[in-house]
């Protein structure tokens, strides 16, 4: 079976160490934030210029001068920080994030990212992207192995605009998580009841089965 | 009194010699830290053809949306826009040229803007749409493009609390761009929540000080929510 979101978030959250400053993107990514394991401490960055992003508020707590980077209302956790544009993406650039998580439309084999547009649809903006994908050591894209009519997106080389080249070098899909290196996908785990031959047929790019693929575990 | 005191007494005053061509910067990031009430007395003088830099574009209504209302804009520095259907509709026709820009470089322009630099290199954009045609240059094994600083003719900014000097100090994340947009603007017009005493904001905690700022103002917001999301 094919990884359901909150499965892909509680794969991507066992990545996490203690004390790691986190940027988690829109969408799955932002799911992280409910599977962090028990007994470690992450503060999660917003590059709207908060460090130490807290739970959504309380109705009573709502207040429009706190959001997210996706412009939801927002709470600091205690010990959080709150600074300019400038100041969050000099720590994004600089290379001061842990982990950055986020989507993709596309990788391929050269660690490439498409992300950002779709030529002929309507395109709104890369937002922080680039410069998350430019400025990380660590990243993790989250995405689904293939399209609807089952075409990979996992390819040798990215067919759309790139948001940052050669910067990813972790993926997890619904199907599998797998590393980068060298110019080849490389085959770390499936998931659970999910074929190394199904993964295979649906990598397009040049990809590296290891003798042994162990199969992802969930609780409950 | 004159010498340090920067308040105007009206939005009319606080907006004097905006004209149609000028660059007008922003701060805010989606509806938070806006200058709404300095964007509603641009529309209000009618002023055309102006280039904004800015984040985003507002919505539908408010914010920078409604320059689109009377078609003020004729080009946009942003790093996301399209939250707005008026905006997507003058996209597609042409009408507006938009010049999307990866957030953190939007934000260093106008730093190196405010700050003397011509131009930086950054990582970011480097082998995407965003690099073509831009100096390339390695260091350290590593690629950077050039992006060059942006200034405006005017900068909006959005303050919480200010003295009548001119220094700022943001409230939350309503402070976003909006330091940076106000050194980077030959004329840097503030509003804000409240204005108090020299004296009363502690020194150390002054985001914006008076030397970038040329106009203060006082006044109510609506701070309208974009996305209100609350835990049950």
């Amino acid at each position: 079976m094919a990884l359901t979101r909150e499965q892909m978030a509680q794969r991507v959250a066992r990545e996490l160490q203690d004390g790691f400053y986190v940027n988690l993107g829109i969408g799955i990514p932002t799911l992280v934030a409910n599977y962090i394991p028990d007994g470690i401490d992450v503060m999660l960055q917003s590059e709207n210029g908060l460090l130490g992003m807290g739970r959504f508020p309380t109705e009573e707590e709502v207040d429009p001068d706190m959001i997210n980077a996706g412009k939801q209302t927002v709470t600091a956790r205690p010990g959080a920080a709150i600074f300019s544009s400038a100041e969050s993406f000099a720590m994004i650039r600089g290379g001061h994030v842990d982990l950055t998580v986020l989507g993709a439309f596309e990788v391929d084999q050269e660690g490439n990212i498409a992300s950002w547009m779709v030529p002929g649809k309507l395109i709104k903006g890369m937002g922080g992207a680039m410069d998350l994908v430019a400025g990380a050591e660590n990243i993790i894209c989250t995405m689904t192995h293939a399209s609807k009519h089952g075409e990979s997106k996992l390819l040798e080389k990215c067919n759309l605009p790139l948001t940052g080249a050669g910067c990813i070098n972790r993926v997890l899909t619904d199907l599998a998580y797998l590393e980068i290196k060298d110019g080849a996908f490389i085959l770390k785990e499936r998931a659970p009841g999910v074929s190394v031959e199904e993964i295979v047929e649906k990598t397009a790019g040049k990809l590296i089965v290891p003798d042994h693929v162990p199969e992802m575990t969930f609780d409950e | 009194m004159a010498g340090f005191d920067k308040r105007v007494a009206s939005y009319e005053e606080a907006m004097e010699g905006i004209e149609s061509g000028m660059t007008v910067l922003a701060g805010g990031f989606g509806l938070c830290g806006i200058p709404e009430n300095l964007i509603a007395e641009i529309k209000r003088r009618g002023v055309k053809d102006l280039t904004v830099v800015s984040n985003n574009c507002g919505v539908d209504g408010f914010g920078l949306g409604l320059l689109l209302e009377d078609r003020q804009i004729s080009k946009i520095f942003a790093s996301y826009v399209g939250e707005n259907a008026l905006f997507e509709q003058q996209m597609l026709n042409n009408e507006i040229e938009v010049v999307l820009t990866p957030q953190g470089t939007l934000a260093e322009k106008m730093r190196a803007g405010g700050a003397g630099i011509p131009a930086f290199y950054t990582a970011t954009g480097y082998g995407t749409p965003i690099g073509e045609g831009k100096e390339e240059r390695v260091f350290d094994g590593r690629h950077y493009i050039l992006e060059e600083a942006i200034k405006g003719d005017f900068a909006i900014v959005k303050g919480w609390k200010a003295d009548r000097y001119g220094n700022v100090m943001y409230r939350h994340t309503a402070q976003n761009f909006n330091p940076m947009v106000a050194t980077a603007g030959k004329i840097t017009v503030v509003e804000v929540e409240e204005i108090v005493e020299p004296g009363e904001l502690e020194p150390s905690q002054i985001h914006t000080p008076g030397i970038y700022v040329d106009r203060i103002i006082q006044s109510t917001f609506e701070k309208r929510i974009e996305k209100r999301t609350v835990r049950s």
